[in-house]
C-alpha cells in the first residue's frame, strides 16, 4: 500500500517537474520576444549613455566560467578576471566609482540577445571582433589582442612559430580551428589531437609533444596552473577582443573608447594585464 | 543513405587509420594470448605463490577500465623517464587488459574438464604434463574457443581506445574527419563499416572452427 502511494507521488513529482520545465521554457521565450520588441522602440529615445548616468550604475555582461577573464569563485561568490577589472575601470571612468557596476552572466550564445534586450549595457566577455558581429553590434577599440599561440616547457628551443618544423610534435585539441591554422603555417610538423584542453596539457606535461597550440587566452590559463610552462612568440592568428555595445549608441562607444585610452595612457591597463596574464602586454 | 563522398574523399585517411587498427589489434592479440596463457597456467599450478600472482594480475587488471590502463602508460610512464607514443601505449594497454580476460577463459576451460580425467590419465601411467597435453587440453580447447573468439572481437573494438591517446587509429582519424567536415554521423558510419570488415570474418571463422571441433569430438 505504502509502496503504491510512493510511486504515485513520485509520478506526480515527475509530471509537475516536466510541466514546470515546459512552462519555464515557454515563458522564457515569451519574455525574450517581448523585450526585443521593447528594445527596438527604445533605440529612438534618449541615448543609453544618459540612461546609464541617470541610473548611476553600469550593467555589464561578463563570463562567469572563463579562467583569467571572468570566473566566479565558488568559495567567495565573487566574479574575477581581466574582463571584470576592465569593466570596473570603465565604471570608474564613466560614473566615477568602480563599484557602481552590476555584473550579469553571459555565454557566447546569450550575450548578443541580452544586449539587444537591454538587459545589459555592454558585453565584456572574451568577444572577438568579427565582420559578421559588426553587423549586429558596435565594438569599442581592441582591449585584448588574442590569437593562437604556443605553450612550451620553460627552456624549450621552440620560441616562436618559426621554430615549429618537421621534427616538432604539436599537441592540439580535436575539432579546433587551431589544428587547421598550425597545419597551414607549419605543414611539416606532426600534429597530435586530443579530446580536450586538459588532456592536451597533460600530454605536454608528460612529454608526449613539444608544444601545445590554441588561443593564447586559454594558454595563459594553463600557464597560471603550472609555472614550468610559458607562452612563447607572438600570436600568429588575429583575434582581437572588443567591448560590444548596442548598435547606434555612438556616445557610449565614444565614452568607452575614451575610458580605454585613459587606462592605457595611465598604465592601469598594463597593471591589470600583468595581474591576470602574468606578463606585460607585447607592444 | 550516407554521403559516400565522405568515404571517397577521405579514403586515404580512413585506410591509414584502418592499417594502424589492424596492426595494433594483431600485436595486442598475439601478446594477450601469450600473457593470458601464462597467467592461466599460473592460476592452476599447484605452486601457491604463482597462483597468487596470477589471481592478483587477473583481479587487478580486469577490474579497472581499459581507459585507465592506457592512461597509466601514456601519462604515468613518462615520469619514470619512459615516453612511448599513443600507438604503443594503446597497444600495450590493450594487450595487458585483454590478457586478464583470456587467462580467465583458458582457466575456466581447463577447470571444466572433470578432475577424474586427469586422475584416470595419471593412473594409466601418463605424467602430469602428458595427461594435460593428451587428455585435458584437447577437451578444454573446445570449451575455450567461443570465449576466446569473443575476447578477440572485443579487443578489435576496444582498440578504438587509441583514438583518445592520439594513437593514429581508425577512431582517431574518424574524429578528425568528423570535426573537419561536420558530417559527423556519416563519418562514423564508415568507421563502423571498417570495423565490421575486420570483425565479421573473424566472427565467421570462429563459428566454423567451433563446428569443426564439435564434430571431431
Amino acid at each position: 500500500m505504502r509502496k503504491k502511494w510512493m510511486s504515485v507521488s513520485f509520478m506526480l513529482f515527475v509530471i509537475s517537474a516536466l510541466v514546470l520545465a515546459a512552462c519555464g521554457g515557454g515563458s522564457g521565450n515569451g519574455n525574450g520576444n517581448g523585450n526585443s520588441a521593447a528594445g527596438g522602440e527604445s533605440e529612438a529615445g534618449a541615448s543609453l549613455l544618459d540612461e546609464i548616468k541617470s541610473r548611476d550604475k553600469l550593467v555589464v555582461g561578463v563570463k562567469f566560467d572563463t579562467k583569467l577573464f571572468g570566473l566566479k569563485d565558488p568559495a567567495s561568490g565573487e566574479v574575477e578576471g581581466f574582463d571584470i577589472d576592465i569593466a570596473k575601470a570603465l565604471a570608474k571612468s564613466i560614473l566615477g566609482d568602480e563599484n557602481k557596476i552590476e555584473l550579469k552572466e553571459v555565454t557566447s550564445k546569450t550575450r548578443i540577445p541580452m544586449l539587444n534586450n537591454n538587459e545589459i549595457d555592454m558585453i565584456i566577455a572574451t568577444m572577438t571582433i568579427t565582420e559578421e558581429r559588426r553587423e549586429q553590434v558596435d565594438f569599442s577599440e581592441v582591449y585584448f589582442e588574442a590569437g593562437q599561440s604556443l605553450l612550451v616547457k620553460k627552456g624549450s628551443p621552440i620560441q616562436s612559430v618559426e621554430d615549429v618544423t618537421s621534427g616538432t610534435k604539436v599537441l592540439a585539441v580535436k575539432g579546433a580551428t587551431s589544428v587547421d591554422n598550425i597545419k597551414e603555417i607549419a605543414p611539416d610538423a606532426t600534429v597530435l589531437e586530443f579530446e580536450n584542453y586538459q588532456d592536451a596539457f597533460s600530454a605536454l606535461k608528460a612529454g608526449q609533444g613539444d608544444v601545445l597550440t590554441t588561443d593564447n587566452s586559454i594558454l595563459y590559463g594553463m600557464m597560471a596552473q603550472d609555472a614550468n610552462y610559458e607562452v612563447v612568440g607572438e600570436p600568429f592568428t588575429d583575434e582581437p577582443y572588443g567591448i560590444a555595445m548596442k548598435k547606434g549608441e555612438t556616445a557610449l562607444v565614444e565614452a568607452v573608447n575614451e575610458g580605454l585610452a585613459a587606462l592605457k595612457s595611465s598604465g592601469e591597463y598594463n597593471t591589470i594585464y600583468e595581474k591576470w596574464i602574468g606578463e606585460a602586454p607585447s607592444e | 543513405m550516407p554521403d559516400f563522398s565522405i568515404l571517397t574523399e577521405n579514403f586515404d585517411i580512413y585506410l591509414h587509420g584502418f592499417r594502424n587498427t589492424i596492426l595494433a589489434s594483431v600485436i595486442a592479440l598475439l601478446g594477450s594470448f601469450a600473457i593470458g596463457t601464462v597467467i592461466a597456467v599460473f592460476r592452476i599450478t599447484p605452486i601457491r605463490p604463482l597462483r597468487w600472482a596470477g589471481a592478483m594480475y587477473v583481479e587487478f587488471i580486469r577490474n579497472i577500465p581499459l581507459l585507465l590502463v592506457v592512461f597509466v602508460f601514456f601519462y604515468g610512464l613518462p615520469s619514470l623517464g619512459i615516453t612511448l607514443s599513443g600507438f604503443v601505449c594503446g597497444t600495450l594497454g590493450l594487450m595487458i587488459y585483454t590478457a586478464s580476460f583470456i587467462a580467465e577463459a583458458i582457466r575456466a576451460g581447463i577447470m571444466s574438464v572433470p578432475k577424474g580425467q586427469l586422475e584416470a590419465a595419471q593412473a594409466s601411467g601418463l605424467t602430469y604434463v602428458q595427461a594435460m597435453r593428451y587428455v585435458v587440453l584437447p577437451q578444454a580447447i573446445k570449451i575455450v574457443i567461443p570465449p576466446l573468439s569473443n575476447q578477440s572481437l572485443n579487443l578489435i573494438k576496444n582498440s578504438s581506445i587509441l583514438g583518445v591517446f592520439a594513437g593514429l587509429d581508425l577512431m582517431y582519424f574518424g574524429d578528425q574527419i568528423a570535426s573537419r567536415t561536420y558530417v559527423t554521423f556519416d563519418t562514423y558510419i564508415f568507421v563502423a563499416l571498417f570495423y565490421l570488415v575486420l570483425t565479421l570474418p573473424l566472427s565467421y571463422m570462429a563459428r566454423q572452427l567451433e563446428r569443426k571441433l564439435a564434430k571431431s569430438g
